[in-house]
């Protein structure tokens, strides 16, 4: 089986976040870029599966400019076979990011192509789905159960109060949710033996992004707690600020 | 809990742009598996005074073990950035589990790698690689610590081999080790040139590894007494290589190389904790981080580790290149154990009572790092080795 694994690099989630002059975009400076949370569960779950039959191709796909090969690399150490780095800037149009990755995918012969739910850092929650349309084949997201038997990928999501099965057949397009696995680390060989993995480098560029982004703010600071006494005496206060201003009782 | 779960390290003067790729994210790996496997169980593990077994796997799987060894015995064939980085972050862990990842690789694989024949290297380092073989290395005596030349461990040629007689003192891993490098005199007992590795199998009739009962450091660490009393080997036992007291202490400089980086990570892990502390604790009614004094404690802390990481990184940059001389190595030693030792300190009196909980890590880094300012070489003999080295003059 042959799975590809579409992936971003975004911003370690515990990182301090600056915005940059422009006001659209964050200052990278000083930042740790991590591979998405998600998309470690799409790259375990396509390795686990190969190791599983014992055969078969894994490669790592990423939009994005050059330091998306460190992102890849991180893929190859954790033992993907070969990466793809479709190099340009993507836009803030979902679409038009997919039809770049679609690019790739179409001809690329790939029985699964799998995506993390969504991207940690601007929460778009539309590539995985969109790729799968233009390629018109089935998509299942979310996912965090996986299992191929045959020509047929049986899933499991999480829904809100249960699970919801589904079967599909393959090709198909996924998208991985928490819970679907244990991502490996990569190991020390691993790191070692990614410098000597294929990393092919293509230009790819956007067409037709319809959607720009205008502004970025952070959150608003949160105001400071207040202690309203100490001990049994202080339930009173407490009750009645809970119950008549954060009106939470 | 004292918040190890968004540990980020300690960085102020960007020393990751001094750093490969490859660097950051073996670093990163060993992080992320310290913070996931080690940290919740080394409390306990301390506590209850016992190595905890169960993170052997893990750290085989990862490729700890003998990590700047070739790849072709089934190590991962890293520079010595890359292997110090390993060391700085288990020792952020514990001073124990570095120890234990220290032996495997600098004082067990090393020898083997270094004065072993092809057949020893083959058949020893991927298994010892693997975590399949656990080793210790018998060096130090009961009476004689800092000045091993002077052993009475005897190794007596006979006609089909060796016999081993013997005791040996402060093993790391003795009690649960499959195979110990013993090092033995050959010769006259006055003739520290007659000394000469052994590979010996713990199973072998008369060797016995016993634990040293009573630390008060090093809890999560196996400390043993080795007795060899007529151990029989055959003759492709010795390490072939192995001649007079110089070899030994090649291991020695191996293992300090990996201690210099370590004191680093243990600093680290005091400093995070401390300033985490200090911004959370209110008393007056504002964090204690906001008195002047716990900001001067803090201030040094950050001073003394970056000057600690630089001088580790410019001795692993110098040991990649072949220039890291016995006395480099003894300077980074001395210093960032003694660093961290001072912190560690520190940080245990900015936590207040709360630090000397085991669930803080302060106070059991300060513990352990008493034993790491006295093992492989102490303090004091590093001072006598740079006065040797500054004045020509051996004052020991």
């Amino acid at each position: 089986m042959k799975i590809a694994v579409c992936i971003r690099r975004v911003p370690d989630t515990t990182a301090k976040i600056v915005i940059a002059a422009a006001g659209t975009a964050i200052d990278p400076a000083g930042v740790k870029f991590v591979p998405n949370p998600y998309d470690e569960f799409a790259l375990e779950a396509a390795i686990a599966l190969k190791e599983q039959a014992g055969d078969g191709e894994t490669v790592a796909v990423a939009f994005g400019p050059d330091s998306v090969q460190e992102t890849l690399r991180t893929a190859l150490a954790m033992g993907i076979d070969r990466a793809v780095h479709l190099q340009g800037e993507p836009s803030a149009d979902g679409l038009a990011n997919a039809r770049v990755l679609v690019s790739h995918l179409k001809d690329g012969g790939y029985d699964l192509v799998l995506f993390g739910k969504l991207a940690v850092d601007d929460y778009g929650q539309q590539t995985g789905a969109m790729v799968a349309e233009l390629l018109e084949r089935p998509c299942a997201t979310a996912i965090a159960e996986l299992e191929v038997q045959g020509g047929t990928v049986k899933v499991m999501r999480e829904i809100e109060g249960g699970t919801e099965g589904a079967t599909c057949a393959l090709p198909a397009v996924l998208t991985c949710d928490k819970g679907l696995n244990n991502p490996r680390l990569p190991s020390l060989k691993g790191i070692m033996a990614a410098k000597k993995k294929p990393l092919d480098v293509t230009p790819a560029s956007v067409e037709g992004a319809q959607a720009t982004v205008v502004s970025l703010a952070l959150p608003p600071e949160r105001p400071a707690g207040r202690i309203v006494g100490e001990g049994a005496a202080a339930v009173p206060a407490l009750l009645e600020a809970l119950t008549s201003e954060a009106k939470v009782l | 809990m004292a918040g190890s779960a968004e540990y980020t390290g300690v960085d102020f003067y960007d020393i990751d742009s001094l750093l490969s790729e490859e660097e950051r994210a073996v670093r990163d790996t060993v992080r992320q598996w310290v913070s996931d496997a080690l940290i919740p169980v080394i409390g306990t593990a301390y506590d209850e005074g016992r190595f905890p077994k169960q993170l052997i796997p893990g750290m085989a799987e990862l490729g700890l073990f003998g990590a700047n060894l070739p790849e072709e015995y089934g190590c991962a064939g890293l520079n010595n950035v890359a292997y110090g980085l390993i060391m700085q972050e288990l020792e952020r862990g514990d001073s124990g589990i570095r120890s234990f990842a220290s032996v495997q690789g600098a004082l067990v694989m090393y020898p083997i790698f270094a004065f072993g024949s092809d057949e020893q290297k083959q058949h020893w380092l991927p298994k010892l690689a693997s975590g399949e073989e656990i080793g210790c290395f018998g060096l130090t005596e009961p009476d004689f610590g800092s000045n091993p030349a002077g052993m009475i461990t005897t190794a007596r040629e006979t006609s089909d081999g060796w016999v081993l007689n013997g005791t040996k003192m402060w093993i790391t891993n003795g009690s649960q080790a499959t195979v110990a490098i013993v090092w033995a005199k050959t010769g006259d007992i006055d003739d520290a040139k007659g000394i000469r590795g052994f590979i010996v199998p713990t199973n072998t009739p008369g060797f016995t590894g016993k634990d040293q009962k009573g630390k008060l450091s090093l809890r999560a660490s196996d400390t043993s007494e080795l007795h060899l009393q007529d151990v029989h080997l055959p003759k492709d036992a010795i390490l072939p290589k192995s001649a007079g007291i110089k070899s030994p202490l090649m291991c020695l400089t191996q293992a300090r190389y990996g201690i210099a980086w370590g004191g680093v990570g243990a600093a680290m892990a005091c400093y995070d904790e401390a300033r985490r502390y200090a911004m959370n604790r209110v008393m007056f009614g504002r964090p204690i981080a906001a008195t002047q004094l716990q900001q001067e404690r803090l201030a040094e802390m950050l001073t003394e580790i970056t000057k600690g990481q630089l001088l580790a990184l410019q001795l692993g940059r110098l040991k990649d290149q072949g220039k890291a001389t016995p006395s480099r190595v003894s300077l980074a030693k001395r210093n960032n154990v003694n660093m961290a030792c001072e912190i560690a300190r520190e940080a245990r009196r900015l936590l207040g009572a709360n630090g000397i909980l085991v669930e803080y890590h302060s106070m059991r880094h300060l513990a352990n790092l008493e034993s790491v300012y006295t093992y492989e070489g102490t303090h004091d003999m590093h001072s006598l080795i740079l006065g040797q080295e500054i004045t020509g003059i051996a004052a020991y």
